[in-house]
C-alpha cells in the first residue's frame, strides 16, 4: 500500500508543475486569470447588437446571427414569436428574412407545411451578438475568400509567365 | 308590504316638521360629501395593484409574469401598474369597466380560476378578451404614456421605426395588433392573425 502511494504522489507534483507552466499563458478567460480563491469583478454587461445589419459568417456553416435584440420573446408550446415575423406568410408583412427552407423538412427529408419540430426552438442554433471585446480573435477565412485568392495566385503566375 | 311603501311615500311627500330647512341642507351636504368621497376611495382602492394582487388568481400568475417584462423592471424605473393597462382612466369608461368587473367578482366566489390549471385552460378567452377591448378602442391605455404624437422614429431602431412610421401612422395597425403578450405570458396563438 505505501509503495503505491509514492508515484501518486510523484504525479501530483508533476501536475502541479504542469499547471502552473500552463497557466502562465494567457488564455483569455472570462475569470482572465483572476485567482481562484477571489471573486472576480464582474464586467459591465455588454449591449446586444440591434442594428439589423446581417453579419457574414464566423466559421464554417455557422447559423446566420440575429442582429436584433430578443428581449422576452415567447418560444414556447403556445407561441413563437420569431415565427411571427421570419415564417413564411409573414415575411411580406415584416421584411425579414425567411426561415430556410431546410426549417421545413423533417429529418428524413419530407417537407412539412409548419416548421419541422426539431428546429422549433430558434436560440439552440441562432444567437444575438453583444457589442462586445471578443475574448480570443478569430482568424476565420470564408470559401470564397480562400477560392477567390487562389485565383488570383493562379491568375497572376500566368500573367508573370507571359511576361 | 303595501302599506309600508305607502307610509313612507307619505313621509316623504311632507315637509320636515322636526328638523329646520337649514339642517337639512347643510346636513344633506355633509352627506353628500361623506357619501361621494367614500364612494370614490373605495374605486380608488379597487384600482390599485395592491387590490388586484390580493387574490392569488392574479399574484400567482400574471402578476408573476409580469415582473420579468419591461413594464415591471426597466431602466428609467417608470413601470406600470394592472389598472395603468386593464382600467381605462377615464371616469364614465371607469364606471363601464368597474361594472364588466362584477363578473370577476362573480368569478372569483366560484372559483373559475383559482387553480393553475383552470387559468392557463381559460387564458387564451381571457386574452382575447383583452385583445379585443384593446383592439376595439384603439389602444386606448397603452396610449396613456406611449403617445405616438410625441414618437421620436429616429430614437427609435430602424425596424421599429419602419412600422411605426407606416402602419401606426396611417391608423391601419393599433399597438396591440403587433405587442400582444407584451406584459403576459402568450395563450396557444393557433389561428391568430400575425402567429
Amino acid at each position: 500500500m505505501k509503495l503505491s502511494i509514492v508515484p501518486l504522489l510523484v504525479a501530483s507534483i508533476l501536475l502541479g508543475i504542469v499547471s502552473l507552466v500552463v497557466s502562465a499563458d494567457d488564455i483569455a478567460t472570462l475569470r482572465n486569470a483572476t485567482a481562484i480563491d477571489t471573486q472576480k469583478e464582474p464586467e459591465a454587461i455588454p449591449k446586444v447588437n440591434n442594428d439589423d445589419v446581417r453579419r457574414s459568417r464566423a466559421y464554417p456553416m455557422q447559423p446566420p446571427l440575429i442582429p436584433h435584440k430578443i428581449d422576452n420573446y415567447q418560444v414556447d408550446l403556445n407561441a413563437n414569436k420569431c415565427m411571427s415575423c421570419h415564417s413564411r406568410d409573414r415575411i411580406e408583412e415584416s421584411q425579414a428574412p425567411m426561415v430556410s427552407v431546410t426549417h421545413y423538412m423533417d429529418r428524413d427529408g419530407n417537407f412539412l407545411a409548419e416548421i419541422s419540430p426539431r428546429r422549433y426552438f430558434c436560440n439552440q442554433c441562432h444567437v444575438v451578438q453583444h457589442d462586445a471585446k471578443e475574448l480570443v480573435s478569430n482568424q476565420f477565412v470564408d470559401m470564397y475568400q480562400l477560392m477567390n485568392q487562389k485565383q488570383q495566385e493562379s491568375g497572376n503566375q500566368p500573367a508573370e509567365s507571359s511576361d | 308590504m303595501k302599506n309600508t311603501i305607502k307610509r313612507i311615500w307619505h313621509t316623504l311627500r311632507r315637509p320636515s316638521v322636526h328638523y329646520s330647512l337649514g339642517t337639512l341642507v347643510i346636513g344633506g351636504f355633509v352627506a353628500g360629501i361623506i357619501f361621494w368621497g367614500g364612494f370614490n376611495t373605495a374605486l380608488e382602492v379597487t384600482n390599485t395593484e395592491a387590490f388586484c394582487t390580493g387574490c392569488h388568481e392574479m399574484r400567482d400568475n400574471v402578476f408573476e409574469e409580469l415582473k420579468t417584462t419591461i413594464h415591471y423592471t426597466n431602466r428609467s424605473g417608470v413601470r406600470a401598474t394592472c389598472p395603468d393597462c386593464h382600467v381605462p382612466h377615464d371616469w364614465t369608461d371607469k364606471i363601464a369597466r368597474k361594472m364588466q368587473a362584477s363578473k370577476e367578482v362573480w368569478g372569483k366566489i366560484f372559483g373559475t380560476i383559482n387553480t393553475r390549471e383552470k387559468f392557463l385552460a381559460k387564458r387564451r378567452e381571457l386574452a382575447e378578451h383583452e385583445w379585443a377591448r384593446l383592439k376595439a378602442n384603439d389602444s386606448l391605455e397603452c396610449r396613456n404614456c406611449h403617445n405616438f404624437e410625441y414618437m421620436d422614429y429616429t430614437a427609435q431602431s430602424g425596424r421599429a421605426a419602419q412600422q411605426h412610421s407606416t402602419n401606426l401612422a396611417s391608423g391601419e395597425k393599433t399597438c396591440i395588433d403587433c405587442h400582444k403578450g407584451i406584459a403576459h405570458e402568450l395563450p396557444d396563438m393557433s389561428g391568430i392573425e400575425g402567429w
